[in-house]
């Protein structure tokens, strides 16, 4: 019951996301009022709706009704109830409902509470948003039907595969698609400004909220992936320009040009058609991420060519919503003004050349994360992996960082070079210290080395801005902007220091031995088996001393799960403010001694620091963007209603 | 000395290594004695894929057979081998995907050529935009 329930009030949502569509497309032309009264009230039916769908689909996991085709092929009565629960959207079918229904929370959400555009802006808004959620649901209906029903349910679920039984994978997909999907409700903005002509900093200002909290959620999961992949995969490496890692990475870049971009349409009315155009982009790369990691391709080309359909349905949504947007920007960009002119020096200056910057890393991310599978498909089969994409991306990212480090000085507008012109030193000699200074005490390759230098260098530009300021006056915003770009800088200080200095040490060791490692001096003290609930590991026990004196212990575990079988390296991590020692047992040898992988990775841990910093940074920004907002619409209500009472007190004294 | 002594082990690797105890790919899992001589097999391993994995390295990765290249490259590199040149016989024996670092040839110039458009088109751009911006403010 509970499955058909789910499945009719998806298709009722579907049919509502249809009504929306027509009343948003056609309550916007003239006499239209009629059917433009129905475009909110569906907006928020579909989102209910939708909402019961996916809890129908939560319920069904939570009780493995194994009658349900994908319960039984996802799920197991003996799993913990957070696995059950998390196995929902633990795959394909489950997951496409987890997108379509956090798209309809936020149309229904803009359909509720969004009265600052114009009606028709709303309306079609609305309609655009509609006519995207009615893609995501053919996709789901006709390809992906998470409610099928098996004929003869077999006795126990099939899914207890232990290593997607992490909290870690049960909340990075819904993160990430929240970013997505919020990308998805800037696009319909674009739409609706787009349809009505009405890009305006109005128009900035309601779509600002949704990018930034896109942009956080984005930024959140892929420094969660990043370290998610350094301490499961067991060699270190924290960043590998993945095919799936670059799917998240492409919409961030998109998103973090976008809202650079908006914030100048918001203050200044400026770059009208090149935000439009990144709010396109953006959710373009959303689709782009989807596809990627929904349609099978990375696997091979070949068997997504063989059994195409999901892959080739999503590929016709992506072409037809993309070059949908791409056609309406074409035909609307000549009536869409280019806004307020400023010259290079001035604050919107920095903002181009960031944005510039940004979108052209985005395109090789893009060029290089594509170009194997379409060689590929030629029977060329290539690789594009961190030779290619460190050095080109660097081109455009070490020039953009500079200017990180300067704009925020500048004022709006136009500035002059001599107002700035003792922090610019400041700056470049900070920077150019730090790289003589590292240069000449350590060898080490060049793109760390410029890493090194320019991290130095955006830290302190990251806080000028507080120079002279009051502190406890500075709005949120600002103090958003400023720990973001404090972010960046710890970031790319961990990234490379720890390129730069991280020491490896790969040993066959006895027990009793000592190993140097850096600062480190481990001792192989024991090994030993130890048992969990479902798996057997060998147990290596770690005696650490750093700098000569005891540092604790660490206890890397070689385990081996049985059903199904499976060997993992559970790495053990002992952080100091530093850095952290990455220690992973390998296997024996046949003369009885142990393999051991150990790494002294100086302050590797500010690179994810850094990421959650820069998320700090965009929350912040989103307070005080919106406490800013309503301090505004109360404000405007006061003065209205005040203006209300003397009218009324005046209209009362005349009569 | 001792590196003399390692290389002339080295050439002898093979028949050494079924001596002594280790498995038969020793290199898979321990480092060259010589951190300069590590530090460039190191440097060529992470740019190496792992033909058994999904987008790893062979030195990312626990397959078995990211373990015998591994071994290949560190043997090779002990005895003396140029690192492009390991590079190059290993594209010989597995193709072009064995390389991460993707070589120009009549497949994939593009990757090079559209970076190089990108640069001019945002020269161009920065350019169309702020000259056009001076030349109005002139006025």
């Amino acid at each position: 019951m509970i499955a058909e329930f789910g499945l009719v009030a998806l298709w009722l949502a579907a049919a509502l996301a249809g009504l929306q569509l027509v009343a948003g497309f056609f309550g916007m032309r003239e006499g239209g009022e009629q059917v433009a009264a129905l475009a909110r009230p569906a907006a928020l039916v579909q989102a209910l709706l939708c909402g019961l769908s996916f809890l129908a689909l939560i319920y069904l996991f939570a009780t493995t009704d194994l009658s349900v085709k994908l319960v039984a092929a996802n799920s197991h009565s003996a799993k913990p109830m957070i696995f059950k629960l998390a196995g929902t959207w633990g795959n394909h079918e489950g997951s496409m409902l987890l997108w379509i229904t956090v798209m309809a929370l936020a149309g229904g959400l803009i359909a509720a509470l969004e009265r600052r555009l114009p009606e028709r802006t709303m309306l079609a808004t609305l309609g655009a948003q509609g006519f995207l959620a009615l893609g995501f649901y053919a996709f789901i209906l006709f390809t992906s039907n998470p409610f099928e029903r098996l004929p003869l349910p077999p006795v126990e679920g099939n899914g207890l595969n232990p290593l997607l039984q992490d909290i870690g994978q049960a909340f990075h997909p819904p993160n990430l698609y929240v970013g997505y999907v919020g990308l998805s409700v800037a696009f319909s903005f674009v739409v609706g400004a787009l349809l009505t002509r009405q890009v305006t900093p109005e128009f900035a200002r309601v779509m600002r909220p949704w990018v930034l909290g896109a942009w956080v959620f984005l930024t959140i999961g892929i420094t969660a992936g990043s370290y998610w992949a350094y301490y499961e995969l067991g060699w270190g490496g924290w960043w590998f320009w993945d095919p799936v890692e670059n799917a998240a990475l492409m919409p961030w870049l998109a998103a973090t040009a976008l809202l650079h971009s908006v914030s100048v349409l918001a203050a200044r009315d400026a770059l009208r058609a090149w935000t439009v155009m990144l709010g396109v982009v953006a959710f373009s790369m959303s689709m782009v991420g989807t596809f990627l990691v929904r349609s099978g391709i990375l696997t091979s080309v070949h068997a997504f060519a063989v059994d195409p359909e999901r892959g080739s349905f999503i590929l016709m949504l992506l072409a037809l919503y993309i070059g949908g947007a791409l056609v309406l920007f074409a035909t609307r960009a000549g009536t869409v003004a280019e806004g307020e002119r400023f010259s290079i020096l001035s604050r919107e200056g920095a903002l181009v050349v960031n944005n510039v910057a940004l979108s052209a890393i985005l395109g090789i991310v893009l060029l290089g994360t594509l170009y194997p599978l379409l060689t590929e498909a030629f029977d060329v089969r290539v690789s594009v992996g961190p030779p290619y994409f460190n050095p080109v991306a660097a081109i455009f990212f070490l020039p953009m960082l500079v200017v990180l480090a300067i704009g925020p000085l500048l004022r709006w507008r136009g500035d002059s070079f001599a107002r700035i012109r003792i922090p610019v030193i400041i700056l470049a000699a900070i920077a150019v210290v730090t790289l003589l200074a590292v240069w000449l005490l350590a060898d080490i390759d060049l793109l760390p080395l410029l890493g090194l230098a320019l991290a130095a260098m955006v830290a302190v530009g990251s806080v000028l801005p507080l120079r002279g300021r009051s502190l406890r006056r500075l709005p949120i915003a600002v103090w958003g902007m400023v720990i973001a770009h404090l972010g960046v800088a710890v970031a790319l200080f961990g990234m490379a220091a720890d390129t730069a200095f991280q020491q490896e040490r790969l040993v066959a060791a006895s027990v009793g031995d000592v190993i140097e490692d850096g600062p480190w001096q481990v001792e192989l003290r024991s090994v030993k088996p130890v048992a969990g609930p479902n798996w057997t590991a060998i147990e290596a026990d770690l005696g650490l001393t750093y700098k000569g004196a005891p540092a604790g212990e660490a206890k890397p575990q070689a385990r081996s799960f049985w059903s199904p079988p499976t060997e993992t390296s559970e790495v053990a991590l002992v952080t100091r403010w530093n850095g952290q020692l990455y220690a992973a047992l390998g296997n024996q040898a046949e003369d009885g001694r142990w393999q051991l992988r150990l790494w002294w990775k100086p302050f590797v841990t500010w690179i994810w620091y850094g990421g959650l910093l820069i998320a700090l940074g965009g929350v912040l920004s989103i307070i005080g963007r919106v406490s800013g907002d309503l301090r505004r619409r109360v404000a405007a209500r006061k003065i209205a209603d005040r203006k209300a009472d003397e009218e009324a007190l005046a209209a009362g004294a005349g009569a | 000395m001792r590196v003399l002594l390692a290389l002339i082990a080295l050439a002898l690797a093979a028949p050494l290594a079924a001596q002594d105890s280790l498995p038969p790919a020793p290199y898979a899992y321990q480092q060259l004695e010589d951190p300069e001589l590590e530090a460039q097999a190191t440097e060529l391993m992470h740019t190496l894929r792992c033909l058994k994995c999904q987008s790893q390295s062979i030195a990312d990765s626990d397959a078995p057979m990211a373990g015998d290249m591994r071994h290949q490259v560190r043997t090779r590199i002990a005895a003396g081998e140029d690192p492009e040149d390991i590079r190059a016989w290993l594209i010989q024996r597995y193709g072009d995907y064995v390389s991460y670092q993707p070589r120009v040839t009549a497949a994939t110039w593009p990757l090079f050529a559209i970076p190089l458009a990108l640069l001019v088109i945002v020269f161009f751009i920065l350019r169309g935009r702020f000259a056009r911006r001076s030349k109005g403010a002139g006025e």
